[in-house]
């Protein structure tokens, strides 16, 4: 830290890189923390691709206070953006004692993306797709580029990605390391599922090929980027006709109503998603809005349609502000929220034709939308029970209505079959998220009484959510922790590989 | 690492007996803090104190720490950061001192002093160099509405405690960005063995009572908390009464 220290910033207009300058900054400041001063919150929570057209400055090699989604618990590290693999391994090999973990856009809601006192690798300069093999839908991409690329490069083509999660915005290292699921769940699995190999930059500084069926392969699909830094992955896709989605709606009035809409009709649809109100109380506990469809085929679109059935065109509304009051979103604006999206939707209707980023991605359509909770943020509470605990899901329900806790846009949905990654959170079974502002009074020990019963009802939560769980709990959840643990002491023997949530959790 | 809520696992406490401190800890034990450094001279109560954590189920440490040996901090305090990271440093060590008898002894005034100010200022920025290389970690620091604006009944206390408070707002200022973050706690009368026989003040509070503001104020990543939460707009008032007015109120 002595003596000078040389960083640089580019300026970027358009995704065209239109001036790089540098800046001499000294530090003889003990306290001096060189900040990120232009676009720094558009750089650590947002990407580019999602923002409208306006300036946003990237800096290289720079302290910075870094968050996951949910804005809680701001950590300092260096953020190293690499943008070749070479430059990715000499920052793992020169990245000191408090290691390095891999980001990519940031989604993750805790602490999954941050290093306290060490260097975070911005993967989005490794944005490349390598190659596309238009008749297989096999592509070769770095870990860096994100799904909202994928799709707009390959649905053109008649791909699509294979599983997609609520946001375009995350990134396929992103969607390995956190084993990400989509509302295809239960006919596609994780996103590792369709994985054909990866290359991992490992402790050593050396890159290798990870084959599925492997130990590295299970223990890096979930693995939190802790096995060490994707670099590039080859994909199965997904062959589709249009970019359209063919849906069906419909409402169920209860809790038990939506559970036996979704046992008996949900593999029908290769896509099924219900969006739960948790604030309705009494007989109207559980009231739900399905959502279920498929890839919409050429025949079925009118004839205007048809003529460009593969079009890519995302909408995108204004940027929520940067300062939200606390508070925004209470009790009472939330019932009101819900009643209104409730009454919104039709009681039944088939055969919709929605956009992808309509069906899939509501939410990717007001960038920096995590902004509403105000500077406090918010925990997101994802857990999953197996099927035969359709009681403890009840409970929890139950509890959560009874609790008021203000929450927009919840969902439950069902899962497949597993994956075989250790620590991949998908297992058979019922699955609720829903987020919650951080500054809810005594919310700590709530969840942590929430997490007691999913864990006696041998449930388990999801880490690229969680943001405050206990270590011993976490470890009750997932049996293969400790195989994780000692394929990392074995790897990674002097803990290159560090995160936050690693620190957190003793990962 | 803390959670969403600010809780932290691990957490160090200098003045390892003082029963705010002790109260926070048992506190922040009942929620997440598994390790516990309680930092004092060696005392019976001292040990007394881990003991009554471990019990609570925390992994307790006591080290020998001196508010009054600055030239000590560097090397005791290195020591218990070179453990581990700490979530939590709370400084909560002070002197009341007896302001009649001190206003007549120079010696025992500039012991409060020494402990109040002095003191917190090595350790605070020992701390504060070593949270900033964990690039988190928050720094707590009771200071105490006694220093908001000196009184006539305990000027020498209050001195103190504004020094520390002073001290403590341009600390915290300057390490934005690295993220450490700096809270200041300002109690009014809280009753504790330290306040014992006095007269008690409108608004006093307990141990618990701060304990539960600092939780609070650690979800909130708050500068200042005041407790209870009206003394803000107390003092806020008090501090613009004119001085011929101030010197003869009865508090």
């Amino acid at each position: 830290m002595a003596g000078g220290r040389t960083s640089g910033v580019t300026l970027v207009y358009k995704k065209q890189i239109f001036m790089t300058f540098r800046i001499d900054t000294p530090i003889n400041h003990p306290f001096r923390r060189n900040r990120v001063q232009l676009g720094e919150k558009r750089h650590f929570s947002g990407y580019r691709h999602a923002m409208p057209d306006f300036i946003t400055a990237l800096s290289v090699d720079d302290f910075a206070s870094v968050t996951g989604w949910g804005r809680t618990a701001p950590t300092t590290a260096l953020v190293v953006r690499p943008r070749t693999y070479e430059e990715a391994a000499a920052a793992v090999r020169g990245c000191g004692t408090r290691g390095s973990i891999a980001r990519g856009l940031g989604r993750a809601y805790g602490d999954a993306a941050q290093n306290a006192g060490g260097s975070v690798l911005d993967m989005t300069g490794l944005d490349r797709i390598r190659t596309v093999d238009a008749d297989t839908g096999m592509v070769v991409c770095d870990a860096g580029v994100s799904l909202h690329r994928l799709m707009e490069v390959l649905l053109p083509l008649g791909w699509f990605v294979p599983v997609t999660p609520g946001t375009r915005y995350v990134t396929v290292g992103g969607a390995i390391g956190a084993d990400i699921h989509g509302k295809n769940h239960h006919v596609s699995g994780g996103f590792a599922r369709h994985v054909r190999s990866l290359q991992l930059l490992t402790a050593d500084g050396q890159a290798r090929t990870v084959l599925p069926g492997t130990d590295l392969f299970d223990a890096t699909a979930g693995g939190m980027g802790l096995t060490g830094v994707i670099l590039s992955a080859t994909i199965q896709l997904l062959r589709v006709e249009t970019s359209l989605m063919s849906v069906d709606t419909e409402r169920a009035t209860d809790l038990d109503d939506l559970m036996t809409r979704l046992t008996e009709t949900d593999h029908l649809y290769r896509y099924s998603v219900a969006w739960i109100d948790l604030l309705a109380k009494g007989a109207a506990t559980g009231r739900s809005v399905l959502t279920r469809g498929d890839h919409a085929p050429l025949d079925v679109l009118p004839p205007r349609a048809a003529r460009h059935p593969l079009v890519f065109r995302p909408g995108q509304l204004p940027a929520a502000p940067a300062f939200v009051p606390e508070g925004l979103l209470g009790k009472r604006s939330v019932s009101l929220f819900n009643e209104l999206w409730y009454r919104r939707a039709p009681r039944a209707r088939t055969g919709e034709l929605q956009k992808i980023s309509t069906f899939f991605h509501p939410l990717d359509g007001v960038p920096h939308w995590n902004r509403i909770y105000g500077r406090g943020g918010f925990v997101q509470y994802q857990f999953v029970v197996p099927y035969g605990q359709e009681e403890a899901l009840r409970r929890i329900v139950m509890r959560i209505s009874r609790r008021g806790c203000p929450s927009f846009l919840a969902v439950l949905k069902r899962f497949g079959r597993g994956d075989s990654g250790w620590l991949s959170f998908p297992v058979p079974g019922w699955t609720l998220a829903l987020d919650i502002p951080a500054g809810l009074p005594r919310l700590g020990v709530f969840l942590d009484e929430l997490d007691e019963e999913v864990a006696a009802a041998g449930g388990r939560l999801y880490l690229a959510k969680d943001s405050r769980v206990r270590p011993e709990t976490l470890a009750a959840m997932y049996p293969q922790i400790d195989r994780f643990r000692s394929l990392r002491a074995e790897l990674d023997p002097h803990g290159v590989f560090t995160s936050d949530l690693s620190r957190r959790l003793a990962l | 690492m803390k959670d969403a809520f600010g809780t932290p696992q691990s957490l160090l406490v200098l003045g390892g007996t003082s029963e705010i401190g002790l109260a926070t800890a048992r506190r922040l034990v009942a929620r997440r803090a598994r390790t516990v450094w309680l930092a004092g001279r060696p005392s019976p109560a001292l040990e007394a104190a881990a003991g009554q954590l471990r019990r609570l189920g925390a992994d307790v440490h006591t080290v020998a720490f001196d508010a009054l040996d600055s030239a000590s901090h560097e090397e005791v305090l290195g020591k218990v950061f070179a453990e581990g990271d700490i979530d939590m440093v709370l400084l909560a060590f002070g002197l009341l001192g007896d302001q009649a008898n001190d206003e007549a002894d120079p010696m025992a005034a500039v012991r409060v002093a020494q402990t109040n100010y002095t003191g917190a200022v090595s350790a605070g920025l020992v701390c504060a160099n070593a949270l900033q290389g964990q690039g988190h970690g928050s720094l707590v620091v009771l200071s105490s509405v006694a220093g908001e604006r000196a009184r006539r009944a305990n000027f020498i206390y209050g001195s103190s405690k504004a020094g520390l408070d002073a001290f403590t707002q341009g600390l915290g200022d300057a390490l934005v960005g690295t993220g450490v973050h700096v809270m200041i706690v300002r109690p009014g009368f809280v009753r504790t063995k330290m306040t014992e026989g006095l007269q008690e003040a409108p608004l006093a509070t307990t141990p618990e009572a701060v304990a539960t503001a600092i939780e609070a104020g650690l979800r909130r990543r708050a500068e200042v908390v005041w407790v209870p939460g009206t003394l803000r707009a107390v003092m806020s008032a008090l501090r613009h009464v004119p001085r011929p007015l101030f010197r003869r109120l009865p508090i």
